[in-house]
């Protein structure tokens, strides 16, 4: 919102480009050890978006979902988010800035209640309007409310998406980085997770960051995609622009549906 | 019976003892994964700190009140040793964090050696008595000129642990510091994401472990009225036995092990031999590693992650 006018004129003919977007990522390089994992990876999500990112198993979507929160840190490029650079900032303050994950394989508490999952979600905030959002998770994923004494680790996969997405909303993201909500979930839970990410979005105003490996359904709910192969950003556009793509179809979407 | 009931009086103030230096062990495994060795020298160090601030208050200040003296000794130990114990992880494991994983339980046989290696130069090798604080006692029975008693100062410590333990309990079960603490158990990156300080949370698992074993070193102190440079080894290790008996990461296991120990200790004294007690307590360790390796109630792996 501050370099509104530096971006208007600097990036004239993107439509997105109305304001400086909420994150972007540009020229990010990052390494496990001495494996090259991100070869220089650019990306901007707007505020009130959803972006997702597509992409084949080991593409580096789930790292550059880790880069943009310090863990791996970017060894080259920038990291800017809401006009503040975050490249080389600990892990746990970038995700002060309100921004919240709901990370690859959900990593719920397992020897923590539902209750306690969410209240570490609401931590940052010091569980200041904790009665309230839990209350909005209930209405969100009513399933929650039933499980609310029970241990995370006892949770079924569906359950635990759930309450991995709900525990990143409990701090009250301003951009929420989701990574493969649908992973291993039956069609109707992919369906109904995907639905309140379209709710939030719409009523809140959630700016929301997918990585799927479901392309079809992400970049049908998604405003932008961007497509990843072996560490690099090879395409991007609309959501259906994508889908009509030959190449996005050939890949992601036929047989893979 | 008389036999019996006095021992189980002193096994339970010994198992008090043994428990409060077992959660730091436990704690501290339970959040790093690594056994900190210098941890029984934190306690020792924690009785000489204790040593002299009883010292201090009744020879400079003139202090009299028994329990004055204790509380103000409980507190000035608990801070020091918390300090202590966190400017050893700040100095000697920390910066080990992510090196390989004996790295750090090395660095800590090595603060072990350098604690004790101080005090035994800073305050002399020899034991350091202080005069008896609490000599009161409770006759429970008398028997044909047996008499089972119960001393005052096995009450306070008794009670000491128990207070302590129950605050305790409260802090990591129901605050946000304890929750924090125990998230960054289960899922350290997790935790980050959520914006926890990984770094601090381990920091303040160190001095909460060092401040219980500060409270074991003052009990200790005025249980035995002396101690040594070299006490912190034999408490230590039978302190860690207590962790792995209970069930290593487990802080009700430490405590339930810290008692048991402490029992069997006694027992053994009181019907075999006093010589061969630290076997006793020792075979335990290796007992309950080859039969029992997740401990009394160490965690079944059943959850699914």
């Amino acid at each position: 919102m501050s370099a509104q006018t530096a971006t208007e004129t600097a990036a004239a003919p993107a439509p997105a480009a109305r304001k400086a977007p909420l994150l972007s990522v540009s020229g990010v390089t990052a390494y496990y050890g001495n494996i090259i994992a991100l070869k220089g990876v650019d990306i901007e999500v707007n505020e009130g978006e959803i972006v997702t990112l597509i992409g084949a198993n080991g593409a580096g979507k789930s790292t550059l979902m880790m880069t943009i929160c310090g863990s791996p840190r970017a060894r080259d490029g920038r990291i800017v988010y809401a006009g503040r650079e975050i490249t080389s900032l600990p892990t746990h303050e970038i995700m002060r800035l309100k921004i919240a994950q709901s990370p690859e394989g959900r990593r719920i508490f397992p020897r923590m209640t539902v209750y306690e999952n969410l209240q570490m979600g609401a931590a940052i905030d010091g569980n200041a309007h904790f009665a309230e959002d839990l209350e909005r998770m209930f209405t969100l994923f009513p399933r929650l409310k039933e499980r609310i004494e029970q241990r995370g680790g006892t949770l079924s996969g569906g359950e635990q998406q759930m309450l991995a997405i709900a525990r990143a909303l409990m701090s009250r993201p301003r951009l929420l980085l989701l990574d493969e909500p649908s992973l291993g979930l039956a069609p109707l839970v992919v369906r109904q997770i995907f639905d309140a990410i379209r709710m939030l979005n719409r009523t809140e105003g959630l700016t929301v960051f997918l990585v799927e490996q479901n392309a079809f359904h992400a970049l049908k709910l998604a405003h932008r995609g961007y497509v990843m192969v072996n560490g690099l950003v090879t395409m991007s556009g609309t959501g259906a622009e994508l889908l009509a793509r030959p190449e996005v179809r050939a890949a992601y979407l036929e047989g893979g549906r | 019976m008389d036999v019996f009931l006095q021992q189980l009086i002193n096994g339970l103030t010994l198992g008090s003892i043994y428990g409060l230096i077992a959660i730091g062990y436990t704690m501290v495994f339970g959040i790093i994964g690594m056994v900190n060795f210098a941890h029984g020298d934190v306690f020792m160090v924690s009785a000489f700190i204790a040593l002299i601030c009883v010292l201090v208050l009744t020879t400079l200040v003139g202090l009299s009140s028994i329990f004055v003296i204790l509380a103000i000794t409980l507190v000035v130990a608990m801070l020091f040793t918390g300090l202590v114990s966190w400017t050893i992880e700040r100095v000697a494991y920390r910066p080990l964090r992510g090196s390989f994983r004996l790295a750090p339980m090395i660095s800590a046989i090595g603060m072990s050696i350098l604690l004790s290696n101080f005090v035994q130069v800073a305050q002399g090798p020899r034991n350091k008595p202080l005069p008896p604080m609490v000599t009161d006692v409770i006759v429970v029975m008398e028997n044909d000129g047996y008499q089972v008693t119960l001393a005052y100062k096995q009450i306070i410590i008794m009670v000491v642990t128990a207070v302590l333990l129950a605050g305790f309990w409260y802090l990591v079960q129901k605050t946000s510091l304890g929750r924090a603490q125990r998230a960054c158990e289960q899922d350290r990156k997790m935790a980050a994401l959520l914006g926890v300080n990984v770094d601090q949370t381990i920091a303040l698992t160190f001095v909460i472990g060092a401040a219980l074993a500060a409270v074991a070193g003052v009990m200790y102190l005025m249980y035995y009225g002396v101690v040594n440079f070299a006490d912190g080894f034999v408490p230590g290790v039978k302190a860690f036995t207590a962790a792995v008996l209970g069930g290593i990461g487990s802080l009700p296991g430490a405590v339930l092990g810290g008692i048991l120990i402490g029992l069997i200790e006694t027992f053994w004294s009181a019907y075999f031999s006093i010589e061969y007690k630290d076997v006793a307590a020792f075979s335990i360790l290796v007992v309950t590693l080859i039969f029992l390796p997740q401990g009394l109630l160490g965690r079944p792996e059943v959850e699914k992650v």
